[in-house]
């Protein structure tokens, strides 16, 4: 493959990185992150991932946009309320940049589709708003050895961790089993402040971009935490955990399953 | 004792031993039945929180759910 007059010149604040460069750039277009979510975190992501040029963007969820969404879902406008996320989202992404293949799968993950779904990707982001779908992409990428960013905002906190199944510490070695339902309030009831999902989002891009171009330090091994109201980032160091109940030593978790209890903790679509 | 947590000093009124589930009392832990808590770099299993014991000079982190509120 070789980058196209047009390509050259669209791209080449990122070709004059040496880390990144036409070689890099090529590693891009040829690159396959699938995004779960088309929310407050998938927005950024997918806008960031498109316009970044890479080539194959899966973007997963079931909902339509609701004006509650536009506070901080900046991938849709107040045209789309009553559209698909996955479809208002495509045509932005397209809309930046019509070479993209966008892949689009209006439904929610479970069980027995996110392992298919997965497995068509260099890389999978969780920008979900529930503990069902968190904990099965979690699992879903362990299984498979999908590295993957995770993604949890609240008011005005996030936090994020990037996981290199086999190398690095899980969801579930951090947090083994989902809260009970209704246990953790969720945004819809909680409130999050609309700049918060930009912030992490963003980061959570990085990593995808950074991990297709094999540059520089994932979020590995490392939970960073942002406090918004404070404007403090922190690092906590996490370990692989032995007793992890998907990558642990003696696994208890060897196939997909949904986490019942977990799947309504969130209000859907608000 | 004195005790890092969350990445700050703190002075916790203990002669030099606490049992973890006792600290997360003292210090008012919000989301007691759900956080983790890694000590010294170890996360530490949830039934054993009576057993662990947190001695001065320890570091403690207590990791909260998050589960977004994005879509």
């Amino acid at each position: 493959m070789k980058l196209t007059e047009e390509q050259i010149t669209r791209y080449s604040r990122h070709i004059l990185l040496k880390e990144v460069g036409g070689k890099g750039q090529k590693k891009l277009l040829n690159g396959r992150v699938l995004v779960i979510g088309a929310g407050g975190l998938g927005s950024p992501i997918a806008l960031y991932l498109a316009a970044a040029g890479v080539g194959t963007i899966g973007i997963a969820d079931p909902d339509q946009v609701d004006i509650s969404n536009l506070q901080r879902q900046v991938i849709h406008f107040t045209a789309d309320v009553g559209k698909a996320k996955v479809l208002s989202a495509k045509e932005k992404m397209l809309a930046i940049n019509p070479e993209l293949n966008v892949v689009t799968y209006q439904s929610w993950v479970t069980a027995e589709n996110i392992a298919a779904m997965v497995a068509d990707y260099d890389f999978v982001i969780d920008g979900t708003d529930n503990f069902a779908a968190k904990f099965l992409i979690n699992d879903a990428c362990v299984l498979a050895g999908k590295p993957y960013s995770h993604g949890g905002i609240l008011q005005f906190d996030g936090q994020t961790l990037t996981v290199v199944p086999g190398q690095s510490a899980c969801y579930r070695c951090i947090f083994p089993e989902p809260p009970p339902k209704d246990a953790i309030p969720s945004c819809s009831q909680a409130g999050v402040i609309g700049v918060l999902p930009g912030v992490l989002g963003t980061l959570q891009a990085t990593e995808a971009i950074k991990y297709l171009l094999g540059a520089g330090d994932l979020l590995t091994g490392r939970l960073l935490t942002y406090s918004a109201l404070r404007m403090r980032f922190r690092e906590i160091a996490v370990k692989k955990n032995a007793n992890c109940p998907i990558c642990g030593e003696h696994p208890s978790i060897t196939y997909l399953k949904d986490e019942l209890d977990a799947v309504t903790v969130c209000d859907l679509g608000h | 004792m004195n005790l890092t947590v969350n990445g700050k000093p703190a002075s916790i009124a203990a002669d030099d031993a606490i049992s973890v589930s006792n600290l997360l009392e003292t210090l008012q832990v919000a989301q007691r039945e759900y956080v983790t808590v890694e000590l010294n770099g170890d996360i530490l299993d949830r039934d054993g929180f009576d057993a662990a014991t947190v001695r001065d000079g320890d570091t403690v982190e207590f990791l909260y759910f998050m589960g977004g509120g994005s879509l």
